[in-house]
């Protein structure tokens, strides 16, 4: 990449609530077969924000902090994954709020455990709930464009509607719902959430206008994390960069490249 | 008096919150704490006073992106 064109990537920020960021990648913390392992893939990936869940701690032994293991530059996004109820999911930001001091919070309510779709409804209640508190909400969301605006309404500060289900790595399904969301909602900050498989799968997501990818198990899962996370980062600035040079239209037929005057005659 | 800590009801001889972390022997970085559903304060541990069958939840963190 040239210097001009790396400089065009990094200058334009990822802002979520009043926080700039240069990477827009973030990364999941979940599913690594070492810590050691993850660190390296978060730091190949760029990312400068990780998600993080809330457990109970265990009793029985005493436990080591796993935050510990993250680079303490990372900014810690915490999530209600696991939370099937808004009730649930407002009490788990509250206690990620308390135990980290901070107002970020990954809202997730999940409304079925075979697909982990999302309740839009108990996410909305929790999002209502949330802001009024003071949060700066992120919630995943199917990829509806009515949700989304019900939870911009509400008052989230992105919107982060899933590519597919979570964990599938079958890239983004419904392509269109992207594009319509992103026409339709121009001011929003859009990070496509789960479902992600591959670079390719990041950079259309990237190339349809969402603002950054939020992603995990592509990364954890992949034979090697570190080198999927520096292909996801590379695909994220290629999207990047295709949705802001604004692609040529679709054509059904050929559009000669050569002029056609002067073509030599029998 | 038996108090709830994460689901399990165990015996507690002593009057506050801040005695219940210390004799649980838990890291208390990076922790935080629900009584009766409502979080208490990391001030107000010392001052928290339990009652027999108080619902105590202690979380932390742990690596996941989706659901773990």
């Amino acid at each position: 990449m040239s210097k001009a064109i790396a400089a065009n990537v990094s200058e334009e920020k990822l802002i979520i609530g009043g926080r700039a960021f240069t990477s827009r990648l973030i990364i999941g913390t979940g599913k690594y077969r070492s810590y050691e392992e993850m660190r390296s893939a978060h730091e190949a990936s760029g990312a400068e924000m990780v998600t993080v869940a809330v457990r109970r701690v265990p009793l029985d032994r005493s436990s080591e902090s796993f935050l510990d293991y993250l680079n303490p530059s990372l900014q810690i996004l915490p999530n209600t994954a696991g939370c099937y109820t808004a009730e649930d999911a407002v009490r788990t930001a509250r206690l990620a709020r308390e135990a980290l001091q901070t107002d970020l919070v990954k809202l997730e309510v999940i409304g079925d455990q075979t697909t982990l779709f999302p309740d839009n409804e108990q996410t909305l209640e929790a999002a209502r709930i949330l802001v009024k508190e003071g949060f700066v909400v992120l919630p995943y969301f199917t990829d509806d464009l009515i949700v989304a605006k019900k939870l911009l309404d509400a008052g989230c500060a992105a919107i982060m509607p899933l590519a597919a289900p979570i964990g599938s790595g079958l890239g983004v399904q419904n392509p269109a719902n992207l594009r319509i969301m992103r026409e339709q909602l121009p001011d929003a900050t859009l990070i496509v959430d789960a479902g992600v498989g591959t670079a390719s799968d990041a950079a259309i997501a990237m190339e349809l206008g969402a603002d950054g990818v939020l992603m995990n198990t592509a990364i954890a899962e992949a034979a090697d994390p570190a080198k999927m996370a520096t292909a996801m980062k590379l695909a994220i600035q290629a999207g990047r960069l295709a949705y802001r040079a604004g692609r040529m239209p679709k054509r059904l037929y050929a559009s000669a490249s050569s002029p056609l005057a002067g073509v030599i005659q029998k | 008096m038996k108090v709830y800590v994460n689901g399990e009801l165990r015996e507690f001889g002593g009057a506050s919150l801040a005695e219940l972390i210390t004799l649980l022997e838990l890291p208390v970085a990076r922790i935080a704490i629900e009584r009766n559903r409502e979080v208490v304060r990391r001030s107000e541990w010392g001052n928290t006073m339990l009652n027999d069958e108080d619902r105590i939840e202690i979380v932390h963190f742990v690596g996941g992106g989706a659901r773990v």
